[in-house]
């Protein structure tokens, strides 16, 4: 099988912030009631994690595998991009019999890091989305299904100086090309601190 | 003549001068100054002509409430018209152009109106041009399109970049003035998120120049004192430049930020718009000073009081070497003194209040300022500069008693709060008699999200206009803004100063108070759009009662400064006229923006190739090496047809359809929409969502399928696959994806909750390719992998395996009529598949084709295209697809709205296909000619085309389209309109026009 193209095929900006393709990551879209008994036992199987809390996404150490919390019935699971179809084939097992819908998108989407000083990477986001990127406000381990600029995104902080941004494949050039224009190094804001 | 002073101007920086252009003259300025202060030092006192009358005008104001001084700014792509001298700061290098007059500022030859201007009164437009009505065409509008508007409009695109800031707070403070700071400080302190902007370059506002002492230091002091400690908080940010322009629902906020208009040679956004989510937002936004209503209030020279002593103390500027004072309170005695004690001449003080001022005015007689009590201005005295003054008494009808020359007049009717944020979002005021002025009521604020107040007015701007009061008052703004989002205040008193006794204001709406109608129609009250006491009367004698109507009629506050200065004036005159007081006329609406804010800014980022999302299919730099001549299809970009080097769109089409139909063609039908829905009840959703039956398509098939909304109209096709016993796959139209997933869920969410369905979209995971062509089953089996013959596949089948080494699903369907399969890939896999399918292909002389030539193969098929043959108003049965609609089921969306009368009438126009006589293509969109007008005149119709195309496979036009009873006319000629006037005949045909039997597709 030839190799995975990711729809920004490893591009790079350097400003304010670094902004960094991340390649093609694996990615499923689930469906079912959060609440039920079944849902967490399937994450802790299938994922090793917990059920996030609304608005909040949990991480393995590594950072390898993730289940983010996208409304009040779906996660999204972010694993490694070869490790998808048995992870969904687990899912599936694990939820058998109950109400769910388990999807490969890990092709529909692109990851964007945006890397670099704490503030510089919060005031980046913050011309973008209208989301309060207060450090006190907006944390590791949260995440927001919002919009950047004119497309749907979602974004959240995986270690202090970086944010993950996740938006749809066909304007991945888009979402890296207004991050781009908003990490300008004469645009900087200096609100954050 | 106005001139620089020797020493003073605080904002100065007198060691670097700065030279600017003005009208292309070359002069010299300081760093600090803005254009206002620049021109001034210049001896540039005309600066501009009025709207309508083309009269004189110079700058009355030193913020940003000046109506007059409005320049066009910059050159070429830089270019801005309407830009306040007095807001604009002085750099290196400016320049600017006076507007709205010809042939130059000096000598207008518009300024000719002025002598016609008791011909020009108010409502002039809506009584002159009315009659006869053919002159509205060529002579009105001409004549009116020429002198409408004051500056130019840019030519050259904008060559600056802008952006958006969204920030969320505690408390925002709009406006840097000491009661901004203030309550900054109070709120800052008990750990409150704190944002404070400031429209200008400067902290402190007015008290600066008005001076005074704060808890035993001067005021300087305190404020830069405060401002450093607020520097050092790290809950607090502090915006210079930054104007808070709109207050709206919820406490959102937009701060207009003006980074580089100082500096333009700096890089980066020259605006910042701030869209600013605030828990409490206090308005310390200061006080306007209104003018006098008196003959020759606009000549050149006459500014407000607080202005020329702006202009002395911040810029070191003296606006005439005599100047004469009007006031009817006690604060124009500071410009006096101001004056004097910088060796300037002040003639008198006329004051309009028979009892005189208090403590100032006793300060400026000690200083042997001549002092006029109960006196007023008659008339000003001179054209393009006051010469000046005939005095007389306030109380008479101003018979002249006295005339003084001086160069300039300073005039003050008083201050009004500026309430305009606090009044965007729904904030009251009360009339406070006391001081005649406007100001916020505090028992009716803005509510916010919980039905609390929102915002708090604090300082001037709540009408507290002394220092002491101000503090005393900006503290309390803080506090409440403070404990209103949680945080505790620490304990604390408000600074304190001494205010100076004063005597009370008079309100003088006109002067002399009596004044005659000669008099009356000098006395200008909006001196950008012309409007004069004499008009607001005249609007008030023809019935314009309201104040809203009698600002349109007259308009009055309508130019570029909103009334900033003219509103109060106007409505007290509306008010005497009509015998009424004035919190009955009340006010005209205050809007968003304060001022105006750039459309730049407005845009954001969104410009160049961030314009817009530019969505991309996983070929899309494929296509675009390829020759691909675009088309833009909803956000996406899909190839219309690829060209060759000199090859003609209509060619490259023509070719792609023949090398399909003879051989091989691929087709990126990526952004078709892709739905899973799942779940026990899915079967039942589909049925309810399709008008033909999907819960019995058995797993591995596909069907057609049509969508209505609940009126009945088509509003998306396609083809639906089983996956499961639970999943099906649905294919949407290219535009449909996004609209019919919402679709789906607004009817999971709202009607059916109680159903078992889920919902992905994804129409993003999967390169979906058509390979179209007698050729198609072969190459595919040279790809290898899964068994796609006849007898394994056969047609309106699907199958999952490998293609190539790629997962992949193939669908056997067709929307060309030959042999057809619809590839699936996952996205990241898709160039590579497409890659392979070109060079396996490339022995049956394989294509790629573009839109078009998959609108011309089904056109000769005779498929419907959603968009051609729908829009909006057609149900499936005028398509003649009756057969997709299943009479078995008790209900489906659209049902009911199909069994509407109207929805049943047989004389609905019904899908045909049509062919020329002549062989032509038909004009898309052209109607079928009947004989006779309607009521309008118009020829009545009988049909339409719906798609219409050039047939390379027939080598002739073929088109569909909706014809009266069309279905039952086969064989008839009917006529169509051309837009030249002719028409075109056209046999009205069966709509398929290729294989009528379907057996190339089926092979």
């Amino acid at each position: 099988m030839s190799e995975p193209f990711s729809a920004l095929n490893g591009a790079s900006f350097q400003g304010l912030v670094t902004l960094r393709d991340c390649g093609p990551t694996g990615m499923i879209t689930l469906r079912g009631d959060l609440a039920a008994p079944a849902m967490a036992q399937a994450l802790d199987k299938v994922m090793g994690l917990p059920l996030p809390a609304p608005r909040r996404i949990v991480a393995q150490a590594d950072g390898t595998r993730q289940v983010a919390w996208m409304s009040p019935d779906e996660l999204l699971l972010i694993l490694p991009y070869e490790q998808v179809a048995d992870a969904l084939a687990a899912v599936d097992a694990a939820l058998a019999g109950t109400h769910h819908l388990a999807e490969n998108v890990s092709d529909a989407r692109a990851l964007i890091a945006v890397t670099g000083p704490d503030a510089a990477m919060r005031e980046v986001l913050a011309k973008l989305a209208p989301v309060d990127l207060h450090p006190d406000h907006f944390p590791q381990g949260e995440i927001r299904r919002t919009r950047l600029a004119q497309v749907a995104a979602a974004f959240w902080i995986t270690q202090a100086g970086q944010a993950h941004v996740i938006c749809f494949r066909s304007v991945a050039h888009y979402v890296f090309d207004l991050l781009s224009a908003a990490a300008d190094p004469a645009a900087a804001v200096e609100y954050f601190g | 003549m106005s001139t620089r002073l020797a020493t003073g101007g605080r904002f100065l920086n007198r060691g670097r001068q700065v030279t600017f252009r003005f009208n292309g003259k070359y002069l010299k300025g300081f760093e600090g100054d803005t254009l206002a202060s620049a021109l001034l030092a210049n001896d540039q006192m005309l600066m501009g002509r009025s709207f309508k009358y083309h009269r004189p005008r110079g700058v009355v104001a030193s913020g940003a409430e000046e109506p007059n001084a409005l320049v066009g700014l910059g050159k070429g792509a830089r270019f801005e018209p309407n830009q306040r001298v007095t807001t604009t700061e002085l750099f290196d290098g400016l320049q600017a152009e006076s507007q709205n007059h010809w042939p130059s500022l000096d000598y207008d030859i518009g300024a000719v109106n002025t002598y016609l201007s008791r011909f020009l009164p108010a409502g002039f437009y809506y009584k002159m041009f009315l009659y006869p009505r053919a002159f509205w065409k060529h002579v009105y509008e001409p004549f009116i399109r020429m002198s409408a508007g004051l500056g130019k409009a840019p030519k050259d695109a904008d060559a600056d970049r802008y952006e958006h800031f969204n920030a969320a707070v505690d408390v925002l403070v709009i406006g840097g003035g000491v009661a901004g700071l203030q309550a900054a400080l109070v709120a800052g302190r008990a750990g409150a998120r704190v944002l404070v902007v400031e429209q200008t370059a400067h902290w402190g506002g007015r008290a600066l120049v008005d001076g005074g002492t704060v808890d035993g230091q001067p005021v300087d002091t305190w404020i830069a004192t405060v401002v450093s400690e607020l520097e050092t908080m790290s809950n607090v940010t502090l915006r210079l430049r930054c104007m808070g322009a709109g207050v709206y629902d919820h406490g959102y906020v937009l701060g207009y930020e003006r980074l580089r208009d100082h500096a333009p040679d700096m890089d980066g956004p020259r605006h910042r718009l701030w869209k600013i989510r605030a828990r409490q937002i206090v308005t310390a936004t200061g006080a306007i000073e209104r003018p006098l209503s008196f003959a020759g209030n606009d000549v050149p020279g006459v500014m407000l009081a607080g202005a020329v002593r702006d202009y002395a103390v911040n810029w070191g500027v003296s606006i005439g070497d005599r100047v004469v004072i009007a006031t009817n309170n006690d604060d124009a005695y500071r410009t006096a003194i101001t004056l004097k004690a910088m060796g300037l001449h002040v003639p008198v003080i006329l004051d309009a209040r028979a009892g005189g001022g208090g403590a100032l005015a006793d300060q400026a007689r000690a200083l042997g300022i001549r002092v006029e009590n109960g006196k007023a201005i008659a008339k000003v005295k001179g054209g393009k500069r006051v010469t000046g003054v005939a005095i007389c008494a306030q109380a008479g009808e101003g018979a002249v008693l006295e005339e003084i020359a001086c160069d300039a007049v300073a005039m003050s009717g008083g201050w009004s709060p500026v309430v305009h944020l606090w009044s965007h979002c729904g904030g009251k005021l009360i009339w406070d008699a006391d001081q005649a002025m406007f100001r916020p009521d505090p028992d009716r604020a803005p509510t916010g999200a919980d039905g609390g107040a929102m915002v708090i007015a604090a300082g001037a701007a709540n009408g507290a206009l002394d220092l002491g009061a101000a503090l005393a008052d900006a503290h309390q703004a803080g506090k409440a803004a403070a404990t209103a989002t949680g945080h505790a205040t620490k304990p604390g008193q408000a600074p304190k100063a001494e205010d100076v006794a004063q005597a009370p204001i008079a309100p003088v709406w006109m002067m002399p108070q009596g004044a005659s109608y000669a008099l009356r129609a000098k006395s200008w009250l909006d001196f950008q759009n012309d409007v004069k006491v004499s008009d607001v009367q005249l609007a008030a004698q023809e019935g314009f009662t309201s104040v809203e109507h009698a600002k349109r009629y007259t308009t009055l506050g309508m130019a570029t400064d909103q009334g900033k200065l003219s509103n109060i004036n106007g409505l007290a005159t509306l008010a005497k006229s009509l015998n009424t007081d004035i919190p009955s006329v009340g006010t005209t609406t205050f809007r968003p923006p304060y001022t105006p804010i750039s459309m730049g800014a407005i845009a954001g980022e969104a410009r160049g190739d961030i314009f817009q999302p530019l969505r991309r299919t996983p070929l899309h730099d494929w296509h675009a090496t390829n020759g691909a001549f675009w088309e833009p299809v909803g956000h996406w970009r899909r190839p219309y047809c690829y060209l060759r080097p000199g090859e003609s769109q209509h060619d490259a089409v023509a070719r792609e359809v023949k090398q399909t139909r003879a051989s091989l063609g691929l087709l990126d039908a990526s952004t078709l929409g892709k739905l899973v829905v799942k779940g026990p009840d899915a079967g039942r959703f589909l049925d309810m969502l399709y008008t033909n039956m999907m819960s019995t398509l058995p797993v591995g098939k596909c069907r057609y399928g049509l969508m209505c909304s609940e009126n009945g109209f088509l509003i998306d096709d396609g083809v639906v696959a089983r996956m499961s016993e639970d999943t099906w796959l649905c294919h949407t139209t290219t535009g449909g994806a996004d609209r019919i997933h919402a679709h789906m869920e607004e009817w999971l969410q709202t009607e059916w909750w109680d159903w078992q369905v889920y919902v992905a979209n994804v129409t993003e995971q999967y390169a979906q390719f058509a390979v179209v062509g007698p050729n198609a089953r072969k190459v595919l089996e040279k790809l290898g992998g899964m068994d796609v013959s006849k007898d394994t596949l056969p047609f309106m089948q699907w199958a999952e395996g490998t293609l190539a080494g790629i997962p992949a699903r193939v669908f056997r369907i067709s929307f060309s009529g030959e042999l057809s399969y619809e590839i699936a890939v996952p996205a990241s896999h898709g160039r590579p598949f497409w890659e392979r399918l070109m060079a396996e292909g490339a022995e049956f002389g394989a294509m790629p084709y573009g839109t078009e030539a998959l609108h011309v193969m089904r056109a000769e098929k005779g498929f419907i295209m959603i968009g051609d043959e729908t829009d909006g108003t057609v149900i499936p049965q005028d398509l003649g697809l009756g057969w997709a609609i299943s009479k078995k089921k008790a209900d489906y969306i659209g049902k009911r709205g199909q069994e509407r009368s109207h929805m049943v009438d047989p004389n609905r126009w019904q899908l045909v296909g049509l062919e020329t006589l002549d062989g032509s293509t038909l004009p898309d969109g052209a109607y079928a000619l009947a004989d006779g007008t309607n009521a309008n005149g118009q020829r009545k119709t009988q049909g339409r085309v719906t798609s219409t195309y050039y047939s390379p496979t027939l080598g002739r036009g073929i088109a569909m389209g909706l014809v009266l009873n069309g279905p039952a006319r086969m064989g008839e000629v009917i006529s169509f309109g051309k837009t030249d006037g002719t028409d075109v005949k056209a046999r009205i045909v069966d709509q398929v026009f290729y294989d009528k039997d379907g057996e190339k597709q089926n092979v």
